[in-house]
């Protein structure tokens, strides 16, 4: 309905009054805010504020009690290759006899199906893949002989080969030396400039305006979204960090903090 | 005496063929237990075949429908009655699975000592390639001939829902399908590997193959064709062997096979203990060293931001 597909700066992702729990528990809940793509957000909040859970919904890996998501401002688009979502490290079995290649080689299945043959025009996508994320050197490398930022540019390069156009980065950044955080920050920087949209969880307050345009703080709800400059302010980060985590219709709030310096 | 002697007579022959064919099968159906780590889970429902056969021939006599039909009711037993076990108390699966399948085995042996089935009992348990008659080629023929098409075309879903069954659920598999049908085909192997090995050895001749290959290959296809070949070549090697010592056959297999696996370990020029020996470590377990040695440091902020400042 809008214009091509490679030119999605007008396009965005809608979030209307997300929730998400686990046995009935709220990880996320009335959750609404409309992201633009060329955004590069950081979904910054504590540990269980729903950082995981917020992006697992948008990627559909979880059922979502409340709401909608809707991309290119009209439901029912083919989830299955818009969104990637890239696990935090520690839940990939690295031991799984696949190449850098052959990682990249399952962004394809989700357009081919179970039958369609894999033709010279897959073949070409996932070298461009390759190619971008700086890996053809590397292709024939089984994934655990890796570094940890050359893993998460595999992940990269197979939703680059499944021609996603949101990126879900779940911790991206942990576990990196300051050289690859910054190779990576460069990377999904490129990325959001061409139009894509990027999601990472993200836990750094220091560091978050060198590789983000965006923030949004949540802490199960959504707190504020908005520019780096605009929405970093120590106001935001004190809601963020200082509100008790809302975990289910508690008569007295079990977590309820007396005072607040 | 010559090298082809085995191959002269009628019964050999056929023995042979079964090997090659349930080699193969195994092999290949093999390399997706190791991938699931279901070998363990394999071990328990090949011992707990026996009662179902047993049953299966008390009721409906000695066809392959009657033995498909009580091996794969008592495998469901045992995995199904430890997965309700498992959600019901507070016993843990692989305790329940342990418990089960060993009643199935025994249960299995005194229902063929009560019901004075003419097959020895060590046939079931060992296996007895030599007797394989025209009848059980054909099993394990038909078995071959189902199960790997069948997993060949479905690779794709399979392969996501091994690797990555989350993701593999937003992209419309259902890995939940892939694991039933994974399951099925097991037990469909099970069930021809009993020939050449028995409930006891069959466990052998399915994993062996694949944790050879998988010493060796980095890629998901090589290791699926490369198991099923050493399945093959395992088997049939293990039978000519077993001609010329005497071994018998189900257990020479497994001795070749479990061998070879053993000389992998040690000679592999991918995986093998010589190798990580003689080369210094790789990139990726320094860039492991280093996080770990920063990890702490982390998360000990990340701690410290997520707490509000306490009067």
């Amino acid at each position: 309905m809008n214009t091509s597909s490679h030119n999605c700066i007008d396009h965005h992702l809608q979030i209307k009054n997300l929730t998400v729990s686990y046995n009935r528990v709220p990880a996320v809940h009335h959750l609404s805010v409309q992201i633009d793509c060329g955004a590069c957000v950081a979904v910054i909040g504590p540990n269980g504020a729903g950082k995981t859970t917020l992006l697992k919904a948008v990627a559909r890996l979880l059922p979502f009690e409340t709401g909608e998501i809707n991309f290119h401002s009209h439901a029912g688009h083919d989830h299955s290759s818009v969104f990637a979502y890239l696990p935090q490290r520690e839940k990939v079995d690295w031991d799984f006899p696949l190449t850098v290649r052959g990682l990249a080689e399952l962004g394809r299945y989700s357009q081919l199906g179970w039958r369609k043959p894999f033709t010279a025009r897959d073949e070409e996508k996932v070298t461009e893949a390759l190619h971008t994320m700086g890996l053809c050197d590397l292709a024939d490398r089984q994934i655990k002989a890796l570094s940890g930022g050359q893993q998460q540019r595999a992940f990269l390069a197979r939703a680059l080969a499944q021609e996603a156009h949101v990126f879900l980065l779940d911790e991206p950044f942990t576990g990196l030396d300051v050289t690859s955080q910054v190779a990576l920050g460069r990377t999904i920087k490129s990325l959001a400039e061409k139009g894509n949209l990027v999601m990472a969880a993200h836990h750094d307050l220091d560091n978050v305006h060198k590789f983000y345009s965006h923030i949004l703080f949540i802490n199960g709800e959504l707190i504020d979204y908005g520019p780096v400059a605009k929405v970093h302010t120590p106001e935001n980060i004190k809601r963020t960090y200082n509100t008790p985590v809302f975990s289910g219709p508690h008569p007295s709030h079990p977590h309820h903090h007396h005072d607040v310096s | 005496m010559t090298f082809l002697e085995p191959f002269e007579f009628h019964f050999m022959k056929r023995a042979f063929l079964a090997c090659a064919v349930i080699g193969f099968t195994n092999g290949f159906v093999g390399a997706f237990i190791l991938l699931r780590r279901l070998a363990l889970l394999t071990d328990a429902l090949s011992h707990s075949l026996l009662p179902g056969i047993v049953i299966g021939i008390l009721l409906f006599g000695l066809s392959p429908l009657s033995l498909f039909a009580g091996a794969l009711m008592s495998a469901l037993f045992v995995a199904v009655g430890g997965q309700v076990i498992a959600r019901s108390s507070r016993i843990k699966d692989e305790t329940a699975i342990g418990v089960l399948y060993t009643f199935a085995f025994a249960l299995g042996i005194t229902l063929h000592k009560a019901s004075h089935i003419q097959k020895p009992l060590e046939d079931y348990l060992f296996g007895n390639i030599l007797g394989t008659s025209n009848d059980d080629l054909w099993i394990c023929l038909a078995i071959g001939i189902i199960t790997v098409p069948v997993l060949t075309l479905l690779q794709r879903p399979i392969l996501l829902s091994l690797f990555e069954p989350d993701v593999a659920r937003t992209q419309g598999v259902n890995p939940y399908l892939m694991q039933i049908l994974l399951m099925v085909s097991i037990v469909f192997s099970m069930i021809a590997s009993l020939q050449a090995a028995g409930v006891v050895l069959a466990v052998g001749l399915m994993i062996g193959p694949a944790a050879i290959v998988y010493l060796y290959t980095d890629s998901y296809q090589r290791l699926l064709w490369g198991s099923a070949i050493v399945g093959l070549v395992g088997s049939v090697g293990g039978l000519y062997i077993s001609y010329w010592t005497s071994v018998p056959p189900g257990a020479c297999i497994v001795l070749l096979i479990s061998g070879a696996f053993l000389a992998s370990l040690v000679l592999s020029p991918r995986y093998g203990w010589i190798r990580s020996l003689l080369h210094k470590k790789h990139l990726h377990e320094e860039s492991l060293a280093r996080w770990q040695s920063t990890a702490p440091h982390t998360e000990k902020k990340a701690e410290h931001d997520s707490k509000p400042p306490q009067t």
